[in-house]
C-alpha cells in the first residue's frame, strides 16, 4: 500500500484516469447502445474495437506516414488526425453492422433466447480475433508517431500534453453529438422508441431493422474513433488487444448503468480514475482487481448502476 | 439439423417406454463401454496430434463435468455466469497448495476443494445474486480475472512461476497413479466422479429444489411472488455449480503436477458457457454433447492447426442460427405452461421487450 504516491501525485492520476477513462467510455457507449435497444450484450463489441485500431493504422500506411518521420504540425496534423480517426470509425461501423447481420440478425427474428445471441458472439469474437491474427501475426504493430507529444502546460501535476488533450475533447464532442443525435433527430426518436418497446413502435410503423442496424453503426462508430484514440496514445495494436478493453468498457457500461448513454460517460470516467489510483495505492498488476471490486461494491449499493436508468428515461 | 431433436424425442420415448430393469443393462452396458474406450483403438475416433486416451481425461472429461456443473447455474437456475473457470482454479489451488506444503493426500485435498470452491461460490453469490442477468454476467467475469490476477501477483501461490511438483493420488485397490504418462486411472476415476455427479443431480432436480429452480429460471418474479425463497435456491444452485468446478479443478491439477495462473484464462469460462449453450442448457445429455464437441472437435481438426479457433468461432455462429436450442434442447415437461421452449435468462415481458 502506497498513498504517498496517490497525495503526492494526486492531479497527474486524476487525469491519466479521465484520458483512460475517456476511450473506456466511447467503448462502452457501444455496449450501452446495443444493450438498450436489443437487451443484450454484444459480445463481439471489443473486436470492433480492435478493427478500429487497424482501421487508423492502414490510414497511416496509405498516407506513407513512416514510424519514425518528423512530427506534422499546423494544418497537416489536424488533417491527419482526422482521417486516422475516419477510418477507423468507418472500418468498425461497416464491420459493427456486417456482425449485426451475420451473428444477430437470424436469430433475433426467430426469437431465440438471449443465451443463444450471446454464444453467437462469442464465437464471431473469437472468429475476428483469429482472422486478425492469421492475416496481421500475433505480435504488436507500431502505430507512427506523426504528432509531436510535448507537454503544453502543468497544473497541479498533472502534464497536460497534446495527445491527451486531443483524446478527451475529442471523446467529449463525439458524446455531446451522438447525445444531441438521439434526442434530437427523427433516426434518434426510432432509437429510443424501440428501447422503451419494440412490439409498440413496430405497430408505430418504426422499421426495426432499420433502427437495429443504425444503433450498431452508431456503437461502431464510437468504438472505431475510440481505436483510433487509443493508437494515438499507446501506439500499438495486435488481435487480442480488444479483450481486456472490452472487458473493462462494458464493467464501464454496468457502472454507470447500462442502457444509459449519459451513464456509459460517467462510469467510463469513473473506471478510469479510480483505476488510476488503485494502481498507484496497490501496483499497476492490481489495478484490474481495484475495478472489478469497485464494480461490485457499487452494485451492491446501487443494483441498477450509478445513474441506473433505461435510454428511454435519460432524455425524452 | 431438424433430425437431431426428432430422433432424441423418440430414442427418449423409446428409452421411456422400457421396462426398468433393461433401462438399467442398458446403462451398464454403456458405462462399461465408457470405461473400456481408452483401451480401444477406434480409427474413426483418432486424433492426429495428441494421444487418445491423455484426451479422453484431460480435455473430453474434464470438459464433460465442467458442463454439468456449470449447467446447474445457467441451465437449470438460468442465472448467466461467466467466471466459472474461478472455481476451476480455485480447486487446482487448493490442490497444488496442501499438497505441496502440507503432504495432505489427494483423497483428503479431494472434499475440501469441493468445500472450498462452494464457499467462494456462497461468498460471490450473497452480495452479487440480487442483480438482474447482466449484472451477474460482468461480476462473475471480474470474479474470475480477480482470482487469476490474485494468483499472478501472489508470491505464495507461486505467482507467474506457478506451482510445480504436485503430488499424485495415492493408489486405490488397482488404480495406481504414480504414472503419470498413464492417463486411464485418472480417466476412470473422472468418469466415476461424472456418474457419481449425474445420478447426485438427477435426485436434486426431482426434488423441491429443482422445481424451485425451474420456476425461477422461467419466471423469478412469478416464482418470488408463489413464495419460492428465490436468494436462497440461487445461492443453492450457485454454490452446487462451484462445488463441481472445484472438484474438476483438484483433479485437473493432481493430473497435470504443474499449474499456472495460465491455466486459467478468461476464455475458459467462455468455453464453458459455449458447452452449455451450444450443447443444450439445462439438458444433461444435451451438455455433454456440447463439451465433446467443443473439446474433441478442434484435436480432431488439428491438421488445420492455423485455422483451428477460427473455424471453431465460425462453427458456433453457425451452430447457434442453425439450431438456436442447442444440439439436443431439453424437452418442455407437460406441467410447465410457457409459450417459448427457449431458455430465457430472464423472462421478458412483450412491455420491455
Amino acid at each position: 500500500m502506497d498513498f504517498h504516491t496517490l497525495t503526492s501525485q494526486f492531479g497527474a492520476l486524476t487525469f491519466d484516469g479521465l484520458v483512460l477513462g475517456a476511450i473506456y467510455a466511447l467503448v462502452a457507449l457501444g455496449y450501452t447502445l446495443v444493450y438498450g435497444v436489443l437487451r443484450l450484450i454484444n459480445f463481439a463489441h471489443s473486436e470492433i474495437f480492435m478493427l478500429g485500431t487497424f482501421g487508423a493504422l492502414f490510414a497511416t500506411r496509405w498516407m506513407h506516414i513512416p514510424v519514425l518521420g518528423d512530427p506534422r504540425t499546423g494544418l497537416s496534423l489536424v488533417v491527419t488526425i482526422v482521417l486516422v480517426c475516419l477510418a477507423g470509425m468507418a472500418v468498425s461501423g461497416v464491420a459493427a453492422v456486417v456482425l449485426e447481420r451475420v451473428a444477430y440478425r437470424h436469430l433475433r427474428r426467430r426469437g431465440a433466447s438471449r443465451l443463444t445471441s450471446l454464444i453467437s458472439a462469442i464465437g464471431a469474437s473469437l472468429f475476428l480475433q483469429e482472422a486478425v491474427a492469421i492475416w496481421r501475426g500475433r505480435n504488436y504493430e507500431t502505430f507512427p508517431r506523426f504528432l509531436e507529444k510535448k507537454t503544453l502546460f502543468t497544473v497541479f501535476g498533472a502534464d497536460v500534453r497534446t495527445d491527451k488533450i486531443i483524446i478527451l475533447v475529442a471523446a467529449i464532442v463525439m458524446m455531446w453529438a451522438l447525445e444531441r443525435f438521439i434526442a434530437r433527430t427523427r433516426l434518434g426518436r426510432g432509437i429510443r422508441a424501440v428501447a422503451q418497446s419494440e412490439s409498440t413502435s413496430i405497430l408505430m410503423g418504426v422499421n426495426i431493422d432499420r433502427v437495429i442496424t443504425l444503433t450498431f453503426l452508431l456503437g461502431g462508430i464510437m468504438a472505431g474513433l475510440a481505436g483510433s484514440l487509443n493508437q494515438i496514445y499507446y501506439e500499438q495494436t495486435r488481435f487480442n488487444i480488444g479483450v481486456i478493453l472490452g472487458m473493462k468498457a462494458f464493467t464501464a457500461a454496468v457502472l454507470g448503468g447500462i442502457g444509459n448513454l449519459r451513464g456509459a460517460l460517467l462510469g467510463g470516467l469513473v473506471l478510469g480514475v479510480v483505476e488510476s489510483y488503485g494502481g498507484a495505492v496497490f501496483g499497476a498488476s492490481w489495478r484490474d482487481v481495484v475495478a472489478f471490486v469497485i464494480l461490485v461494491l457499487v452494485l451492491m449499493f446501487r443494483p441498477t448502476g450509478l445513474l441506473g436508468e433505461t435510454m428511454q428515461k435519460a432524455r425524452a | 439439423m431438424h433430425f437431431l431433436s426428432t430422433m432424441s424425442e423418440r430414442l427418449g420415448d423409446g428409452w421411456r417406454a422400457l421396462p426398468k430393469p433393461v433401462r438399467w443393462l442398458l446403462t451398464a452396458a454403456f458405462v462399461g463401454f465408457l470405461a473400456i474406450l481408452p483401451m480401444l483403438t477406434i480409427p474413426v475416433l483418432n486424433t492426429p496430434d495428441s494421444d487418445f486416451p491423455t484426451l479422453l481425461f484431460d480435455k473430453i472429461g474434464l470438459y464433460v463435468l465442467m458442463g454439468i456443473g456449470l449447467n446447474v447455474v445457467v441451465g437449470k437456475a438460468g442465472l448467466l455466469d461467466l467466471g466459472y473457470v474461478a472455481f476451476f482454479a480455485i480447486g487446482a489451488y487448493t490442490m497444488a497448495q496442501m499438497g505441496v506444503l502440507l503432504h495432505w493426500s489427494f483423497w483428503v485435498i479431494l472434499p475440501i476443494g469441493l468445500l472450498l470452491a462452494m464457499v467462494s461460490g456462497m461468498l460471490l453469490g450473497l452480495p452479487t445474486l440480487r442483480l438482474r442477468g447482466d449484472y451477474l454476467a460482468i461480476v462473475t467475469m471480474g470474479f474470475g480475472e480477480i482470482i487469476r490476477i490474485t494468483a499472478l501477483n501472489t508470491n505464495w501461490l507461486g505467482a507467474s512461476r506457478g506451482i510445480p511438483n504436485i503430488p499424485w493420488p495415492s493408489a486405490v485397490g488397482p488404480l495406481d497413479f504414480s504414472d503419470l504418462l498413464n492417463p486411464k486411472p485418472f480417466y476412470w476415476l473422472l468418469l466415476a466422479l461424472i456418474i457419481l455427479v449425474i445420478f447426485l443431480l438427477r435426485r436434486l432436480d426431482r426434488s423441491r429444489v429443482g422445481r424451485a429452480w425451474e420456476a425461477i429460471r422461467e419466471d423469478e418474479d412469478a416464482a418470488e411472488l408463489m413464495g419460492v425463497q428465490t436468494l436462497k435456491y440461487k445461492l443453492w444452485a450457485f454454490s452446487i455449480g462451484a462445488g463441481i468446478g472445484g472438484l474438476g479443478g483438484v483433479l485437473f491439477a493432481a493430473k497435470a503436477s504443474f499449474i499456472s495462473p495460465d491455466n486459467f484464462p478468461l476464455t475458459l469460462s467462455v468455453m464453458f458457457i459455449a458447452i452449455v449453450v451450444l450443447g443444450g442448457s439445462g439438458h444433461v445429455p444435451g451438455v455433454i454433447l456440447g463439451a465433446i464437441a467443443v473439446s474433441y472437435l478442434p484435436e480432431r481438426l488439428r491438421g488445420f492447426t492455423e485455422y483451428r479457433v477460427l473455424m471453431f468461432g465460425a462453427a458456433l455462429v453457425i451452430m447457434m442460427n442453425l439450431r438456436p436450442q442447442g444440439l439436443l434442447p431439453r424437452r418442455v415437461r407437460g406441467r410447465v405452461a410457457v409459450e417459448q421452449p427457449g431458455e430465457r435468462i430472464r423472462g421478458e415481458g412483450p412491455e420491455n421487450a
